[in-house]
C-alpha cells in the first residue's frame, strides 16, 4: 500500500514548521514518529498534499526537571520515556503507560507529542496525562500556550489544537503515587480499558481512556473514593457514553471500566 | 527527492519519491531483498530493520524520513561467512521453518539483547510482541534468543 502523492518538508525549528502550517493550511499535515499517521495514508484515511517533518527540530526530544515539574520534549519517543531515569524516579506512572504501548519497534518511532495530538480514542497516554494534571504545551503563529490536559481531549480524534498550531512539550508535576492499568485489545495491543490513578492523601484523581470517545476524569469516583474507598470503582462510567465495537460491546466495556478502575485504585 | 543513507557500513544515494517505505526503499532499491514485507500495516515485523540502532518497523516508515541515518539490515549483520550470534542461535536451535519472520526476528532480537543483555524467558517474550510467526509456535525462537545471550555474555 502506498499513500497518496504528497510534497515531503523537514522542518529545522518550530517557527519554521508553524510558518509552512499557516501556509499550506487544510492540505498540510505535521508528520512526528509517523506511526498512526503513516498507516492513515496508506489508507487514504489522510491524504495531506504536504508532510512537514517536525523530528530534526533540535530541543523538542529533552526530557528535564524544572522545580516541581517534569517537563517530556513532544518528540520524545515511547522508548525515550521507558528509558528515561528521571521519569523511572520521578513519574513512574509515565514510564508503566509507554511501556504499555504497541512494541518495541513501536516504542522505537512513536512520539508522546503525536500521540496526543492524534487523539486515538484507545490510546493510553491520554489517561495518565488527565490524571496527572498535566499540561500541554503548544505553540502557533500568535505564540505559545499552555492547555491543562482536562481542557485538551475534545473528542474522537480531537483536540484543542489550532490548525497552525504544534505541541511542543508536556509539563507533568511529579507523581509518586500513580500507577496505570490496562486491559490490552488482543490484536492491535491497543487500549479496550486503560486507567491511571494518582493518589494524594485520601484523596484520588482517575483517567480513563478507551471506554468513551473522549478520554475522561472519573469525576464521580474522585467524589466517592473519601467514603467509600476502591468500592467506589462502582461509579467508573457515570454519565458517560460507553462505547460499544467487536472487542467489548457497551455491557462488558463498563464491565472492564469498573474492574480496572478498582485494580488501580488498589494497586 | 534525493537522499542520502549508510546501509550496513555502505553508503547509498538515490532520488525516490516521498511516499515510498523505507522497506520498499530497501527492496526495490538498494536490491537488499533480505527484509520481507509480509502485513504493510505494522503488524507482523518481518520489515524490522535499524535506524541508528533501534528496531524499526520499516514498512511504516518513509524513505525520506531516514534521510541521514545508518541503517542495519539483515545483510548486515553476519560478518562475512561468520554469523552474527544470533543467527548462530537460530541454525542452533531450529527457530525457523519457511523462514519468512526471521529476518526481523533477529533484528529485533539484536534490540532486546542490546537493552538487557540478560533477558529472562518472559522478557524474551514480551520483547516479541510486534514479531508474528506462522510457523514455529515460536519456542525455538526464544531458545535461539537464549543461546545468543549467552554466546555475547561470554
Ligand atoms: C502496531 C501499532 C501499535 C500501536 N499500539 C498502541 C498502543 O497500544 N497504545 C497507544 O497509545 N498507541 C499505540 N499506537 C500508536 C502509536 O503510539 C503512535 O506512535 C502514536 O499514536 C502517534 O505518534 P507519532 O509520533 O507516530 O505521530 P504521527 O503518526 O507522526 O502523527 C499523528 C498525528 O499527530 C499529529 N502530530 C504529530 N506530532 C505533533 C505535534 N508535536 N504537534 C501537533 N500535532 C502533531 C500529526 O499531524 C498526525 O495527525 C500503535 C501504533 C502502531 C503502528
Ligand atoms: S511488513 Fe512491516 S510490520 Fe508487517
Ligand atoms: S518461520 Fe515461517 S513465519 Fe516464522
Amino acid at each position: 500500500m502506498i499513500p497518496a502523492k504528497f510534497d515531503y518538508i523537514k522542518a529545522s525549528s518550530v517557527q519554521e514548521a508553524i510558518g509552512l502550517l499557516d501556509e499550506h493550511g487544510f492540505d498540510a499535515k505535521i508528520v512526528s514518529g509517523g506511526h498512526s499517521l503513516i498507516p492513515a495514508m496508506k489508507l487514504r484515511l489522510s491524504r495531506p498534499e504536504v508532510l512537514i517533518d517536525i523530528s530534526g527540530i533540535s530541543g523538542m526530544n529533552t526530557i528535564t526537571e524544572e522545580g516541581n515539574e517534569i517537563v517530556i520534549g513532544a518528540s520524545c519517543t515511547h522508548a525515550d520515556i521507558v528509558k528515561s531515569d528521571l521519569v523511572n524516579a520521578k513519574l513512574n506512572m509515565l514510564a508503566q503507560t509507554a511501556k504499555c504501548i504497541g512494541d518495541i519497534q513501536v516504542r522505537n518511532r512513536g512520539t508522546i507529542g503525536g500521540s496526543l495530538a492524534h487523539a486515538d480514542p484507545s490510546a493510553d497516554y491520554p489517561a495518565t496525562v488527565l490524571a496527572c494534571d498535566a499540561t500541554i504545551v503548544v505553540e502557533g503563529k500568535e505564540g505559545s500556550r499552555s492547555i491543562a490536559a482536562t481542557d485538551f481531549f475534545l473528542g474522537i480524534f480531537t483536540t484543542a489544537l489550532a490548525e497552525d498550531e504544534l505541541i511542543t512539550a508536556i509539563r507533568f508535576p511529579k507523581v509518586t503515587t500513580g500507577n496505570y492499568q490496562k486491559f490490552f485489545q488482543s490484536a492491535s495491543r491497543f487500549a479496550v480499558v486503560g486507567v491511571a490513578v494518582v493518589k494524594e492523601g485520601d484523596a484520588v484523581k482517575v483517567g480513563v481512556t478507551g471506554v468513551s470517545d473522549t478520554p475522561y476524569r472519573a469525576t464521580a469516583v474522585e467524589n466517592a473514593y473519601a467514603a467509600e474507598g476502591s468500592k467506589a470503582a462502582e461509579h467508573a462510567t457515570d454519565g458517560v457514553e460507553v462505547m460499544s465495537d467487536h472487542f467489548a460491546d457497551e455491557e462488558y466495556r463498563t464491565h472492564l471500566a469498573k474492574v480496572f478502575v478498582k485494580k488501580a485504585l488498589e494497586a | 527527492m534525493q537522499i542520502t543513507m549508510k546501509i550496513n557500513g555502505q553508503t547509498y544515494s538515490h532520488d525516490v519519491e516521498p511516499r515510498i517505505s523505507l522497506a520498499q526503499y530497501l527492496r526495490e532499491t538498494v536490491d537488499l531483498t533480505g527484509t520481507h514485507i509480509g502485513c504493510d500495516t505494522s503488524g507482523c515485523g518481518a520489515c524490522t530493520v535499524h535506524v541508528d540502532g533501534a528496531a524499526v518497523k520499516s514498512c511504516t516508515l518513509l524513505a525520506v524520513q531516514v534521510n541521514g541515518s545508518e541503517i542495519t539490515t539483515i545483510e548486515g549483520m553476519a560478518n562475512g561467512s561468520e554469523l552474527h550470534p544470533i543467527q548462530e542461535g537460530f541454525k542452533e536451535h531450529h527457530g525457523l521453518q519457511c523462514g519468512f519472520c526471521t529476518p526481523g526476528m533477529v533484528m529485533t532480537a539484536a534490540d532486546i539483547l542490546k537493552n538487557n543483555p540478560n533477558p529472562s524467558e518472559a522478557e524474551i517474550r514480551e520483547g516479541l510482541e510486534g514479531n508474528f510467526c506462522r510457523c514455529t509456535g515460536y519456542h525455538n525462537i526464544v531458545k535461539s534468543i537464549q543461546h545468543a545471550a549467552e554466546k555475547l555474555n561470554a
